[in-house]
């Protein structure tokens, strides 16, 4: 019981830099999903994070033989993790555009070839002398209890420019994603509201990489937002209401991570954002089932009390 | 070193290419259907069905395990298409929220009860198709070593074999027009989620021995290189057979010669190079197509603006002729408005093709058959100019640019079909219309 107040009241420092760390990650999550939501691209974050994996695993694979060890360098492995899911991005949007394959086979064919040759490439590091990779299987599930204060920094700093980037750029994001004929039109270039887009989602996604795994972290730019949308029809107010649903569900999911046994983080804060999301969608006040049910009973009524004047009019 | 073929490699690859081929086949519908990601979806949801299979049983028995993934399979598809309808969920992030909680549930079920289940986290993602083929073996046909995933994989090609020629007509109106298919009393929702539990069989079925990351990359990448290399439904289904097939052999080939590249003496994930071996193949078709390729297509682009200039090129010679004016260069950069870079290479190929003559390299005159050739192509653009004059409400003198347009397309069919609309010898210019 000393234990769970400690760990709730953030009284622990590693429990404090995790919840920190989670926390701006949901937040930045939430904020940047809002757009891909929008923009249709929800699941760019998929194939995104999982053209990431190779690029760990060649990173891993270039130190391990230059310099023998140190294959586990943080920044190294995301550095490959960022080309690479550039690189997935890249084939996502050239597939579609040069030739007739739809968007949604562009994605599946990046995600999957990019993890295949991904999982061959840990398949070869699994095999090399001398090498631990059990470090590299935390990035497909994610493990938050490793994350140290410098990781929380950067997670912060990273919100922190990924917001001021939002709200710089709001007005654009905004007409990218409802208009973006109109955004043409007025000679704004769509390409380039859209490389700042995907260069956010980018970021957040490999930075969360370590946090909570590559399959999980889809999750957070997706569920957040779909989330808010059953509150309100107000773009500024979705994207604020998703960045507090990002960020309250990492909270508690490292919480409970941190109070119960065998609770791999990353996927419990999946769980609770999902509970989040079912709770919108049954109570949410603009477009949940239950308002919408609510409003059409009423319409029904209107209608009917409509006949019935009518009626007794006409007789 | 040389690589040596032994049994087991055979077997390594014939279940692979079982694996393969079962999903390629299912894969045309998805990608017709423009639901390829279902597959990546059912796939990572499988995960929970399997574990909960695991704890009421258990056992590692493939019924209920089977049972336990096709239920969460099809909760899956269900799940995905009751946001999107019910709630209102953009279709893509319908499918992202559901097997995004499910394989977090999974993933929870399985650290929580990993020591009640003994099942191990990397074997049931990234499946191990060397080592499922040994041991596990049965007698089929008087032969002992045949291994249990081979003949699990064989039947699940079967059922998909079967079922897709059985229902091939309704599942292709179905898949290319859903209102039309409903008009003809097949039911459109039912193919759906016939497709939907086919796949999760397949998945369960592939899960042991190849792991969902091959189930996705068979699912969807042989199916959409084939649909780059035809038009027709059939060949596309046989061609993503095909594709799946070498896929196996060079993914195999390739898991042996991967780790040599850093000087290992090994060999790597064979599923995963099957997975990479799709994607060289489809990266090859989608660069050498003969139609759909990316090569093609800028070839046509760049042959279609070739034309276009040579034809601007020999209209300016043949007017300049009418009026007993000089064709220069200058001219025609003036006239035609490109960089005199394009008019002069235009104007080299004309003299190879033996269309124009430049005596000094500064002056061009047609000869006979370009002549012939410019006539035809003035003639187009005069009855144009007169067509949309006498029938359009477009202005004489706005017809131009129009007509601009519209020659480099007109055949001999066309233009007998306009003079017959026009019966005019003049353009509204007053400038005589060529004849043939």
């Amino acid at each position: 019981m000393h234990d769970l107040i400690r760990t709730i009241t953030l009284q622990d420092y590693n429990t404090r830099v995790v919840v920190f760390g989670v926390a701006a990650l949901g937040i930045a999550c939430g904020l940047v999903g809002t757009f891909m939501l929008l923009r249709k691209r929800a699941l760019m974050g998929d194939a995104l994070s999982h053209a990431t994996f190779p690029g760990i695993c060649i990173a891993f694979i270039i130190f391990q033989l230059a310099f023998g060890t140190g294959g586990k360098q943080l920044p190294v492995l995301l550095s490959g993790a960022t080309v690479t899911g550039i690189l997935g991005i890249g084939c996502v949007l050239l597939i579609r555009h040069s030739t007739r394959i739809k968007e949604d086979a562009a994605m599946g064919i990046v995600l999957s070839v990019f993890f295949g040759f991904g999982t061959a490439l840990r398949g070869v590091i699994q095999k090399l002398p001398a090498s631990n990779s059990a470090g590299l299987d935390s990035f497909i599930y994610g493990k938050t209890a490793s994350m140290i204060a410098s990781d929380a920094w950067t997670i912060c700093i990273i919100a922190t420019l990924s917001a001021a980037v939002v709200l710089v750029l709001y007005k654009e994001l905004k007409l990218l994603c409802f208009d973006d004929h109109f955004a043409r039109g007025i000679g704004r270039s769509v390409v380039a509201m859209d490389i700042v887009l995907m260069g956010l989602m980018t970021v957040v996604t490999v930075v969360g990489l370590q946090a909570v795994g590559l399959i999980l972290v889809i999750a957070l730019l997706i569920i957040p937002p779909a989330a808010a949308r059953f509150w309100t029809d107000r773009l500024g107010m979705t994207a604020l209401l998703s960045a507090m649903i990002g960020g309250f569900s990492a909270v508690c999911g490292a919480l409970i991570s941190a109070v119960v046994q065998d609770m791999p983080s990353g996927a419990i804060i999946v769980l609770v954002a999902a509970g989040v999301f079912v709770f919108s969608l049954i109570f949410g006040v603009k477009r949940g089932v239950v308002a919408r049910a609510i409003r059409r009973a009423k319409a029904r009524e209107h209608l009917d009390s409509d006949n019935r004047t009518t009626a007794s009019v006409a007789s | 070193m040389i690589f040596t073929w032994t049994i087991l490699d055979t077997w390594i690859v014939a279940t692979g290419a079982a694996c393969a081929m079962a999903c390629a086949v299912l894969g045309n519908f998805l990608v017709l259907r423009k639901i390829s990601l279902m597959g990546d979806a059912i796939s990572h949801a499988l995960l929970p069905g399997i574990v909960t299979a695991f704890l009421i049983t258990g056992s590692r028995a493939s019924l209920p395990m089977f049972i336990g993934a096709a239920c969460a399979g099809i909760l899956t598809a269900w799940l995905a298409e009751w946001l999107r309808g019910q709630g209102k969920v953009d279709a893509g992030a319908s499918m992202g929220i559901v097997f995004t909680s499910l394989f977090a549930l999974g993933i929870i079920l399985l650290s929580r009860y990993a020591d009640a289940v003994d099942l191990d986290v990397d074997c049931v993602l990234n499946g191990t198709l060397e080592t499922s083929v040994i041991g596990d073996t049965v007698t089929w046909f008087g032969r002992n070593d045949i291994p249990r995933v081979f003949v699990v994989l064989l039947t699940v090609l079967t059922i998909n074999l079967g079922i897709v020629t059985l229902l091939y007509k309704e599942l292709k109106i179905s898949s290319f027009d859903p209102q039309l298919a409903t008009t003809l009393g097949i039911n459109s929702r039912f193919m759906h989620y016939l497709l939907m539990s086919l796949t999760a069989l397949t998945t369960v079925a592939a899960f042991e021995a190849v792991g969902p990351i091959l189930v996705i990359a068979m699912l969807i990448v042989p199916a959409a290189t084939a649909y780059l290399l035809t038009d027709r439904l059939p060949v596309m289904i046989g061609l993503s057979l095909l594709i799946a097939f070498f896929a196996a052999i060079l993914g195999h080939i390739g898991a042996t010669g991967l780790p040599r590249l850093v000087g290992l003496n090994d060999s790597t994930t064979t599923a995963g190079m099957m997975a990479s071996a799709t994607g060289v193949i489809f990266t090859i078709v989608m660069l050498l197509s003969p139609k759909h390729g990316v090569i093609a297509r800028v070839w046509r682009r760049r042959s279609l603006s070739h034309r276009i200039v040579s034809e601007d090129v020999l209209g300016v010679i043949y007017r300049a002729e009418e009026d007993d004016r000089i064709a220069t260069p200058q001219l025609l950069m003036q006239i035609i408005g490109r960089s005199g870079h394009t008019i002069g290479k235009t104007v080299h190929r004309l003299i190879r093709k033996n269309l124009v003559v430049s005596d000094d390299q500064r002056t061009m005159q047609l000869t006979d058959t370009g002549r012939d050739a410019a006539k035809l192509l003035v003639r187009s653009h005069r009855l144009w100019e007169q067509y949309l004059s006498e029938h359009t409400t477009v202005a004489a003198d706005h017809v131009h640019s129009t007509a601009e347009r519209l020659e480099h397309v007109t055949d001999q069919v066309l233009r007998n079909k306009l003079a017959v609309e026009t019966r005019s010898q003049l353009d509204p210019h007053g400038r005589r219309i060529p004849q043939e």
